[in-house]
């Protein structure tokens, strides 16, 4: 007993390094996933983003059809790179709508210029108060949100070309 | 963060003092500016100043920050309390710093989420659980009781326990 007794560190350190280089090799998940998916989307009521479209209120996503609500900013290199894949949905008759993440009119209204126009109603979320009520930790954020106005998908990150099956998909079964 | 407008105003010839100086002055109304000591050389501030006005990798708001993100509550107890949040409430995008340390948008948003919900008098706990709900225990940085972190606060007594049963021998041997 003794005699196995003194491998006991040697064990408790090997086991330690073992931990360690298994933690090293897998990369950290930094994806926070929003709890709030499967929960009635948080009431708000925001001012309007631009004067070219309306504000967006919780209100507006319980409109019988389930929606895309795109969280994005002008600011947000990655958001420019997902528009194209925006405009493809919206031409296979997905409704959008945007929160812009501080931001400001006039530069809401040049990246819509630039980068094409999804959307059918843009809120304004100056301090970022809708995002962390729904839950979501950057810029792009995509979220369904089926017609009684419940959260029902969300995609972190920009839509890249590939995941926009995923996304369509979600917004049928949303149905 | 220092704007990189407030940089711009710094004359790139002054010494280091009327650097670290002017950090002191935003240190008392702002997020503790870790960097400033550091700034050694000419050559240092130099790069700084040109990393902070060059075109940003990492692409930022034109909106001036939050109402309290870097403005301390006027009730000094209000303040505490926040201030005691915050540290223990983690970045979203800068993950591995509190919110009271993070210079990202996103966490001065949060600290003004903090501070204006503590000023209406809610309870730190209730912000906590407000956030965790979304965002997951991920968010805090006090890790909750449940079965999936019992070996983390069990640890202290098992480590003790294992020491003192390691330790028994010694101890027998000295009372004889």
């Amino acid at each position: 007993m003794r005699r196995l007794l003194i491998w006991l560190p040697l064990a408790v350190f090997a086991a330690f390094m073992v931990t360690v280089a298994i933690g090293l090799r897998k990369p950290a998940e930094t994806e926070i996933r929003s709890r709030m998916i499967g929960k009635p989307m948080p009431d708000f009521a925001l001012e309007p983003a631009v004067a070219s479209h309306p504000p967006l209120a919780a209100a507006n996503l319980r409109s019988g059809k389930p929606r895309l609500v795109n969280v994005f900013a002008s600011w947000c290199v990655p958001c420019k790179a997902e528009a194209p894949q925006l405009m493809a949905l919206k031409r296979r008759g997905v409704p959008i709508d945007g929160v812009a993440i501080r931001d400001r009119s006039e530069d809401v209204a040049r990246f819509l210029a630039e980068w094409g126009d999804p959307f059918d109603r843009i809120g304004s979320d100056p301090a970022s108060r809708v995002q962390f009520a729904l839950g979501s930790s950057g810029v792009p954020e995509t979220f369904v949100v089926d017609g009684k106005g419940v959260i029902r998908h969300q995609h972190i990150g920009d839509i890249r070309p590939e995941n926009v099956p995923e996304i369509l998909a979600a917004w049928e079964a949303a149905k | 963060m220092i704007e990189p407008g407030t940089l711009q105003s710094v004359r790139v010839e002054r010494s280091r003092d009327t650097l670290s100086s002017a950090a002191e002055k935003r240190q008392g109304a702002s997020a503790p500016l870790g960097w400033a000591p550091r700034l050694r050389s000419g050559r240092t501030v130099v790069a700084t100043i040109l990393v902070l006005t060059s075109t940003p990798a990492f692409a930022q708001s034109a909106l001036p920050p939050a109402r309290f993100a870097y403005a301390q509550l006027e009730d000094p107890r209000q303040e505490a309390q926040a201030r005691a949040l915050m540290e223990t409430l983690r970045c979203l995008v800068c993950q591995g710093q509190s919110i009271a340390d993070s210079d990202a948008d996103m966490a001065g948003d949060m600290r003004s989420l903090v501070r204006e919900r503590i000023a209406a008098g809610e309870k730190p706990e209730a912000i906590r659980s407000w956030l965790v709900d979304r965002y997951g225990a991920w968010v805090s940085y006090k890790p909750p009781v449940e079965p999936l972190t019992w070996p983390l606060w069990a640890a202290p007594a098992v480590m003790v326990a294992l020491g003192l049963w390691l330790a028994r021998g010694r101890f027998r041997r000295k009372t004889r």
